[in-house]
């Protein structure tokens, strides 16, 4: 017995060793790069999505958006004397882990700024902290109207907002595809009550009807329950505000009773995620997207080209956004080097230089911050699933 | 309102009956390893979970070799099988492992060693999924996917159509096909006499040379085994399917198991499917009935409610007897 204890020790001891001969390696290893490095002074921009977990594909496509443009701006700042680094974190879509990776960006003195975070109801509570270390992030996706309206300094986005978003797609649904009788539904969360609230106001004042508003669980796999509600009310338009898991199943489990009326989604909606889910019941689905379809322009063309081959992966909705969010970041820092005298820039200033930004043409929106850091030129663009694949058509777009 | 409530009725009810039969079976694990060893085995909703995700495992597999294209009952029994042996022999593995080594400790040890083992075995099965394509939430293949309409609107003028799927009226079979066999099994077979036995009093049991440890193990895994069919029942129903499906489903079928009375076999098919119409019935009227203050989302909270209300009149549960503390 004391032999199999005294064995036990040992093994601990050796494994402690070893971890900490681990970290002693590490550290070196580091100091001995920064020296050899010729003398570049590191900054970091950090990136928060979630990399792991249900929204993985679109959290990834924001790290590797804002990773393309981080490396295409890297000689620029080398010349200026400094080296820039990519430092992405996973949020895992979770306002707890958001805020402890938050305070480690904050621990972090060589993180000059943030681009995400993914989710509004991450970024909410993650923001605060950034505010209190001056830490500026740019989203390339949230749309709630919490995150700006509460005039941080640190908060900027460059798509729209939540009370755009909805009104358009209730827009484009009264009047365009003539909705009068709508079912909404929601999934709790900030991002998909916010949306379907503010829809359900616009198309009340557009003059249609709301048959029913109802919630779900997220998680759960079975909607039929609130299906057959929505069965009895007889709608010609269902609207949900949610995201793609939870859509595809609800699209699948309508069509599957029969309940075949024009399904609208937001952005929530607008990956590969929902054609996987739905299959082939996916046609017809109306989205409503803060990200334009990149791939329509020439220059867009070429950069999705560029960024398939570099990475491999076709584009996601929000990696040219991610693109654009790296390269207001990096604008504004290369202004607020200059302004420091070519000297590291504190992050107080990069925080300055990142509102001050006007009429930056991005490859998917030109960018201008109003004073709550909200894009002056954001538009929401309205896409339709013609087939069983991903992206939709677009079909319209609404404009502030 | 009563006629938006009838209208909708005959699809609550094929919904609800076939939320019902998967809660049942799932049950059945609950009950049976509750009935033999007093334990609650948390780790029962992963082994459903688990169940899902081989039988869509192997059904990749078929489908990637091209096997059994145009046979698609064989690949359903044949994926059915797989999971099943495979689920039953882990629930053999967990017992084994987490649970038979606590046997003499104190009640909350093996509980909260079950907890742990739910634990690894959803992040298990997320780190497995996630592999390939970094994503769990996995969309299988579905082998039956057509639609039936029944014209309930001609029995009466009050009542909607319903439709169903080819694949619920499979759940429905299988799931009661599964619960006639374990209540033969338990009722007719000398191994079933056995575990009855072993579940009135382990020693006694044991001195009428009864192998109590292979009883117990065999409990695990039919208990299992049932419960990675559902899995797969469950699988072919939604289609997709991630790691944490197991929770919510094993905690509703649980509360199935106390309702219909623990321990007991008859107690956990009622007490599931009554779940299962109550929720869905919920889901659907809940908003009319309080004229849109309670929502959809309150179903759960409505089919607690219904929980609470039995176990206060009725302790032991709808079907389960009175039983005096074992001395």
């Amino acid at each position: 017995m004391s032999m199999k204890k005294s064995f036990v020790a040992l093994l601990i001891f050796v494994l402690a060793g070893s971890l900490l001969a681990a970290c002693g390696k590490k550290s070196n290893s580091e100091a001995s790069s920064g020296g050899g490095g010729s003398n570049k002074t590191v900054i970091k921009i950090a990136t928060q999505s979630p990399l792991s977990g249900g929204s993985a594909v679109q959290g990834e496509a924001i790290k590797l958006g804002a990773q393309l443009s981080l490396d295409d701006h890297k000689d620029e700042f080398a010349k200026l004397g400094f080296d820039i680094q990519l430092a992405p974190y996973d949020d895992q879509a979770d306002p707890k882990k958001g805020v402890a990776n938050a305070e480690l960006v904050a621990a972090d003195k060589q993180i000059l700024a943030v681009v995400g975070h993914m989710n509004s109801g991450v970024a909410i509570p993650s923001s605060v902290v950034y505010e209190k270390y001056n830490i500026p992030m740019v989203s390339p996706s949230n749309t709630a109207t919490q995150v700006t309206d509460r005039k941080l300094k640190v908060v900027n986005r460059i798509v729209a907002r939540d009370d755009f978003q909805g009104p358009a797609a209730a827009q484009y649904a009264v009047q365009t595809a003539g909705a009068k009788n709508i079912f909404v539904i929601q999934d709790k969360t900030a991002y998909g009550q916010g949306l379907a609230e503010a829809f359900k106001t616009e198309a009340e004042k557009q003059g249609a009807k709301i048959a029913g508003y109802e919630s779900i669980t997220i998680g759960e796999k079975d909607f039929n329950g609130i299906l057959n509600q929505a069965l009895t009310k007889k709608p010609d338009f269902i609207f949900f505000g949610g995201l793609y898991a939870e859509a595809g199943l609800l699209v699948k489990q309508a069509k599957e009773k029969g309940l075949d009326v024009p399904f609208m989604g937001a952005d929530g909606i607008d990956t590969q995620g929902i054609v996987d889910v739905a299959g082939d019941k996916v046609t017809g689905v109306l989205y409503t997207s803060i990200s334009t379809d990149i791939t329509k322009t020439a220059d867009g063309k070429a950069w999705a080209d560029k960024y398939k081959q570099k990475f491999g992966k076709n584009v996601d909705g929000y990696s040219a956004y991610a693109y654009d969010c790296m390269s207001v970041i990096l604008e504004a820092l290369k202004k607020a080097i200059n302004d420091n005298g070519g000297k590291l820039p504190s992050r107080e200033q990069v925080r300055d230089a990142v509102r001050a930004t006007k009429d930056f043409q991005g490859v998917a929106t030109k960018v201008t911050f109003d004073d709550k850091g909200d894009n002056d030129y954001a538009k929401v663009f309205i896409y339709k699933f013609e087939k069983a694949a991903y992206p939709g058509s677009m079909i319209s777009d609404i404009s502030k | 309102m009563v006629s938006s409530i009838l209208h909708s009725l005959p699809q609550v009810l094929v919904d609800g009956l076939t939320l019902g039969a998967v809660y049942a079976v799932v049950a059945l694990g609950y009950t049976m390893v509750y009935g033999i060893l007093e334990l609650i085995n948390f780790a029962h909703g992963e082994i459903f979970m688990t169940g899902a995700y081989v039988g869509t495992a192997v059904l990749f597999g078929f489908h990637a070799l091209g096997w059994f294209e145009g046979a698609g009952w064989i690949a359903y029994m044949l994926i059915l099988a797989a999971a099943m042996l495979f689920t039953g022999l882990l629930g053999v593995g967990i017992e084994r492992v987490a649970y038979r080594p606590l046997r003499k400790a104190p009640k909350l040890i093996s509980l909260i060693s079950a907890i742990g083992v739910s634990f690894l075995l959803q992040d298990f099965v997320r780190f497995i999924a996630e592999l390939r394509t970094g994503n769990y939430i996995v969309t299988g293949i579905t082998l039956y996917n057509d639609n039936h309409k029944i014209a309930t609107s001609s029995v009466s003028g009050v009542f909607g159509d319903a439709f169903l799927k080819t694949n619920t009226i499979i759940v429905f079979i299988v799931a009661v096909l599964m619960m006639v066999g374990l209540d033969m099994f338990s009722k007719r077979s000398k191994w079933g006499v056995a575990m009855r036995a072993v579940a009135q009093d382990r020693e006694t049991a044991s001195l009428m040379s009864i192998n109590v440890n292979k009883v117990i193990a065999l409990t695990f895994f039919i208990g299992s085994a049932l419960g990675g069919a559902t899995g797969v029942l469950f699988a072919q129903q939604y289609a997709t399917i991630d790691p944490f499906i197991g929770y919510i489903l094993g905690l509703k079928a649980f509360t199935a198991a106390v309702l219909g009375g623990i321990g007991n076999i008859r107690g956990a098919m009622f007490g599931g499917l009554l779940i299962g119409l109550l929720e869905m019935f919920a889901a659907a009227n809940l908003g009319l009935i309080t004229h849109g203050n309670f929502g959809a989302e309150y179903k759960d909270v409505f089919t607690f409610l219904i929980l609470i209300l039995v176990l206060i009149f009725k302790p032991q549960g709808l079907l389960g007897k009175a039983v005096k503390e074992k001395v």
